[in-house]
């Protein structure tokens, strides 16, 4: 107890007393956190983005006109019961006649014609979503295949939307998943350069401290006695960095959030603000573990006397 | 105590900066090791210390062979002895008190020990008035004596001085060896190295004398003699 008690307070007074080192060494640790946390940001946009374009994906389910509502309630209870479906939505004929009478009220002739047949040409249809964009396919094939589950839904049903849409579907299914690769990859990529600078850094500053190292093992000091304070030192960079970052980002993400949300189709500010304690907590571990991990390494090899 | 079997150390270059040393110091002596710059005296006490390993040979600390210590051992040994070096090797970043509270926070001691036994040995080194000074702020002599008050602080059984009044003018020289010598008094075996003559003289013990890294003379009340 006493050991750790003299370790922190020997990693907090080196830091102190190493000024200008410490404060370079919190820049950069503050430069690696702000890449985090500007990943964290991206991805939530990307994320946004494409739930949004998913959203505006999905399958509709025309029936015969004069088909009977109990049939198609009937299906619509047995889809939503599939694990795949997110949500289904009826639109009954006589509401569906609404709709086109509303989309086509300044299309005179369209009316016209509509009024002249006197009885509704229209019929029913189910807007069925999925969960995942890739799921629409199995939905389709079930929609095809599996009638058995409601009897006779077969005849009631004019056609299913799916196939004229599956190439844009399964188009749109290649550039999401092959935006999330991409944005996984420079995540990597960012993360590991980032890391591999602040590595350097800390080790740098333990390279300064060399000899004082080899004098502390000469008068007897243990390797964990050493080692910890400079640990605790790097744990320290990494708090210093953590309120940097938050602070940083604060102006940054306002600024976002007034001019850039219809761009991005996210509110950057209002995200950041509501999530700032997760935000802080995933870089706070991030920027301690960095600054002890480096310091641990680093440390090792002069301290093998 | 100490015992030097055989012990070769080469370096890169093949030129053997210690050659087939045999020596045995006993508990309590005061022994000066003299010679030329180049002669082996560093080396020789750095072995003591582990801080160079021989090409060839042991070297014992009692019954231990240092050089075979596992690094918890060696931080036991090392514990047991003070070290004075020619570049005082002292903290920079840390006061005089905290110089000396290192060492013993080093070896486990309490806080109150701590307090109460740092500000004694700076005032037996005279620098009661340096306690906060950081290293830069003091003199050669001041910064000697530090090292030395931190070397004895924890009361080893050996103190190892190399060099210690390289740096220092004569009347400083002269301060550090009578430290030394009350230690020795006390009981402390001493390892001096110096190329200082004057020095040499009037401690009036034994004399190892070093060339080319051999033992060329062991006098018993030395004189310096190259």
């Amino acid at each position: 107890m006493i050991l750790l008690k003299r370790v922190i307070k020997a990693g907090f007074l080196n830091f102190k007393r190493n000024g200008l080192v410490s404060w370079a060494a919190i820049l950069i640790v503050t430069i690696t956190l702000s890449v985090l946390t500007s990943i964290l940001l991206l991805q939530t946009v990307l994320h946004s983005s494409l739930d949004q374009i998913k959203n505006k994906v999905d399958v509709t389910i025309y029936f015969n006109v004069g088909a009977d509502e109990d049939k198609i309630l009937s299906l619509k209870e047995s889809l939503e019961k599939l694990p795949e479906v997110a949500e289904v939505a009826y639109v009954s004929d006589a509401e569906a006649l609404a709709l086109f009478r509303e989309r086509h009220k300044n299309d005179y002739p369209t009316i016209q014609a509509l009024d002249e047949i006197g009885s509704n040409p229209l019929g029913g249809y189910l807007n069925v979503k999925a969960k995942e964009i890739s799921q629409y396919e199995s939905i389709a094939n079930f929609m095809k295949s599996d009638n058995a589950l409601v009897l006779g839904s077969a005849s009631i049903i004019d056609k299913v939307n799916y196939y004229q849409n599956k190439s844009v579907i399964d188009r749109l299914t290649n550039i999401i998943s092959g935006a999330q690769k991409l944005g996984f990859l420079i995540t990597l990529v960012l993360v590991f350069l980032s890391i591999i600078i602040t590595f350097n850094t800390i080790r740098l500053t333990i390279f300064i401290s060399k000899e004082e190292i080899g004098i502390m093992r000469l008068v007897g000091a243990s390797k964990l006695r050493i080692r910890g304070a400079f640990m605790i030192e790097g744990a320290i960079y990494g708090i210093f960095a953590t309120f940097l970052t938050l602070l940083l980002f604060w102006p940054v993400t306002a600024w976002f959030g007034r001019n850039m949300t219809l761009f991005l189709g996210i509110n950057m500010y209002e995200y950041y603000i509501s999530n700032i304690f997760q935000i802080a907590i995933i870089i706070l571990l991030v920027g301690v573990l960095l600054g002890t991990i480096s310091s641990f390494m680093a440390i090792r090899k002069y301290l093998n006397k | 105590m100490i015992y030097f079997n055989n012990v070769t150390k080469t370096y890169n270059t093949d030129q053997k900066a210690i050659d087939d040393v045999n020596l045995v110091i006993k508990a309590g002596e005061f022994i000066s090791v003299v010679g030329h710059s180049g002669a082996g005296k560093t080396t020789l006490v750095k072995m003591i210390v582990a801080e160079d390993t021989p090409t060839d040979g042991t070297v014992f600390f009692e019954s231990q062979n240092i050089h075979k210590l596992n690094s918890g051992d060696l931080t036991k040994l090392r514990r047991r002895i003070g070290v004075v070096f020619q570049d005082f090797k002292l903290l920079n970043n840390k006061t005089a008190y905290e110089n000396i509270a290192f060492a013993m926070e080093a070896v486990g001691k309490t806080n109150e020990e701590i307090s109460t036994d740092v500000p004694h040995v700076l005032e037996l080194v005279d620098l009661s008035e340096k306690i906060f000074s950081f290293p830069h702020q003091l003199s050669g002599g001041e910064k000697q004596r530090l090292a030395i008050a931190r070397a004895i602080i924890n009361q080893p059984e050996l103190i190892i001085a190399d060099e210690p009044t390289g740096n220092l003018d004569p009347v400083n020289a002269h301060d550090i060896i009578q430290i030394l010598k009350k230690i020795n008094d006390l009981g402390t075996t001493i390892i001096l190295t110096t190329h200082n003559r004057g020095v040499v003289e009037s401690i009036g013990k034994r004399v190892i004398t070093m060339e080319k890294g051999k033992v060329i003379r062991d006098d018993k009340d030395g004189k310096y003699i190259i």
